[in-house]
């Protein structure tokens, strides 16, 4: 059972988490370059991640941090992927 | 549970959740890709550190087994954040071709400056005898939507 002072905390990052994907899901939408699109899902993962972290916390399981650990590597592979798409128009060469 | 350990994975989750929310505040409002690329590299990787620091000490301190994920975690995004951002600013600077975005508030003009040893910028100097050139971007007024 939690304390009154972690239950706060836990609530204000959930809160913060929450509204930080909200953010970055509009610079998704608006753009405008897709560098920027890029950008905004490499920083969406970061966010989900912290808001699996935090939602561990909050539940006191550790259940969900490998999904965690998965979501970090897929991130970094698809942001690196889409690059390279950009940069050679080719991914495997 | 102690009321220390309490405090202080309390004030770490506090401050992971405002740095995650400065981090992404700054990709929302920022003007263009070049500057929008310090929030989230900077301030999320701090914030989800602070997160995962924190879990990393609420865990042991509540009687539960200590797990190496959260370790895992840190370590994969402090060396993947860096890389993922210079691919972006890579990726942007040969689409836009020497012209960056204009930064009106901080008087930068639209083109990218002569590197002080001459010649071209090295990340440049690679894509004459690339077999797969980058595709020209519009003159610089257009911008691509």
């Amino acid at each position: 059972m939690t304390g009154a002072i972690l239950s706060w905390a836990l609530a204000f990052a959930l809160a913060c988490v929450s509204l930080a994907i909200l953010l970055s899901l509009f610079r998704l939408v608006r753009g405008p370059t897709s560098g920027d699109r890029i950008l905004a899902v490499d920083t969406l993962t970061i966010n989900v991640i912290a808001l699996i972290v935090v939602f561990g916390v909050a539940e006191a399981t550790q259940t969900y941090f490998e999904a965690a650990l998965l979501l970090a590597m897929v991130a970094f592979v698809a942001t690196v992927a889409y690059c390279k798409f950009l940069l050679r128009g080719d991914i495997v060469e | 549970m102690s009321l220390a350990a309490e405090i202080l994975v309390a004030a770490l989750l506090v401050l992971g959740g405002g740095f995650i929310l400065i981090g992404s505040w700054g990709l929302a409002r920022l003007p263009s890709l070049m500057t929008r690329l310090h929030g989230p590299t900077k301030a999320t990787t701090l914030g989800v550190g602070g997160c995962l620091i924190a879990s990393m000490i609420y865990f042991p301190a509540s009687g539960q087994a200590w797990s190496a994920h959260e370790l895992l975690i840190t370590i994969f995004l402090l060396l993947t954040a860096p890389i993922s951002a210079n691919m972006i600013a890579k990726a942007h600077l040969h689409r836009q071709g020497h012209h960056i975005d204009p930064n009106p508030a901080d008087g930068i003009p639209d083109s990218l400056p002569a590197p002080p040893s001459g010649g071209d910028w090295a990340t440049f100097q690679g894509a004459a005898a690339d077999p797969h050139p980058a595709p020209q971007q519009d003159p610089p007024g257009r911008r691509r939507r």
